[in-house]
């Protein structure tokens, strides 16, 4: 299993960066003429590109960061291997939930 | 001799096991003087009951290793004045291995993480086969051979800063052998050998701190072993033939 979650990190690493260096230049981007939510729900609304761009990147996040988490409690904390995987998995369902109920309030 | 002018060697040695303490003993400061010469000294002409260990004196067996002025080393092939600082050496057994007496550290969880690391070369032919040909050139075997002489001393298991803090994680002896063996071409059990790698506490749990390869003594590399085990993670056993 060690074996897959280290692919499973490194992949969606490999996944992440260019979805984030696309985020930050749109964010540079986007407030070149300040900021307002119109704007954005303009940009996003009934758009089926950033629709996926966005899915694409909480799914991604959802499973990177529970790993890296996971690491880390395992190293850092006593708790036995079966909580630290509850708990990472139990945080990787949170950042999925709230990614794609976010997503879905901006594309929707 | 870098003993500052004094034909003497300070010499501070741990006696004892865990709650032990330094005693220290005066030496005869000499041309060509390595630390196991030292420790020879102190136990031939004075302390007759220090514990420690040595088989080989000439880099062979990695009997002697121990942690000379806080770094492991092997004590055979080190020399004094490469290493005295001010005329004094201090003497510790090797870090992160059990304590049994003065210098001499029990080896069997070193041991027991290359089996658990997949160390065990599983044979595929009898002896009624002939040799298995390996081309020497081949690019596996090229790899397996840049990390196979290993004497198996315990000093990058002593100086890796990841098996101090965690108790499970194989170091980088096991793994540098698991890595030789994942690309041995004889060996029947390759990739058993590389899930046994990446279970909890193998590969994956290194921090690629690199003291590893800046302590081993005979210039290998576990670090890069290491590296070639997570590469190999996607896609499996590299190509042997």
């Amino acid at each position: 299993m060690e074996r897959h979650l280290f692919v499973l990190q490194r992949l969606s690493a490999m996944v992440l960066a260019p979805l984030v260096l696309i985020h930050l230049g749109l964010i540079l981007y986007a407030v070149r003429d300040g900021l307002t939510a119109a704007e954005i729900l303009g940009r996003t609304q009934g758009s089926l590109g950033w629709a996926l761009f966005y899915g694409l990147f909480v799914l991604a996040a959802a499973v990177h960061a529970p790993l890296g988490l996971r690491n880390i409690l395992r190293e850092w904390t006593p708790a036995g291997t079966g909580l630290v995987n509850l708990l990472a998995l139990a945080f990787g369902l949170l950042l999925a939930v709230l990614g794609l109920r976010a997503v879905v309030a901006v594309v929707a | 001799m870098t003993t500052g002018g004094s034909d003497e060697l300070t010499v501070r040695i741990w006696r004892g096991r865990d709650d032990g303490c330094f005693q220290t003993y005066r030496v005869p400061a000499r041309a060509n003087q390595t630390v196991l010469d030292v420790v020879t000294e102190v136990q031939r002409h004075q302390e007759p009951a220090l514990a420690y260990r040595f088989a080989c004196r000439v880099g062979v067996c990695g009997s002697c290793a121990m942690t000379v002025n806080g770094r492991p080393r092997w004590t055979c092939r080190t020399h004094v004045r490469s290493i005295a600082q001010e005329g004094t050496l201090t003497l510790e057994p090797l870090r992160n291995l059990p304590r049994i007496k003065d210098l001499a550290c029990d080896l069997t969880p070193f041991f027991e993480k290359w089996q658990k690391a997949g160390g065990r070369h599983l044979g595929t032919a009898s002896r009624e086969d002939p040799p298995q040909a390996v081309d020497p050139q081949s690019r596996a075997r090229l790899v397996a051979s840049a990390a196979i002489e290993c004497i198996n001393c315990a000093v990058c298991y002593s100086a890796c800063d990841v098996v101090a803090w965690d108790a499970d994680y194989l170091g980088p002896a096991a793994l540098n052998r698991a890595w030789t063996l994942v690309n041995d071409a004889r060996h029947g059990a390759r990739d058993d050998t590389l899930d046994r790698a990446f279970s909890s506490g193998g590969c994956t749990s290194c921090h690629s701190q690199g003291n590893c390869t800046r302590h081993c003594p005979v210039g290998l590399s576990p670090s890069e072993s290491i590296a070639g085990l997570k590469r190999a993670a996607l896609f499996g056993a590299p190509k042997v033939s």
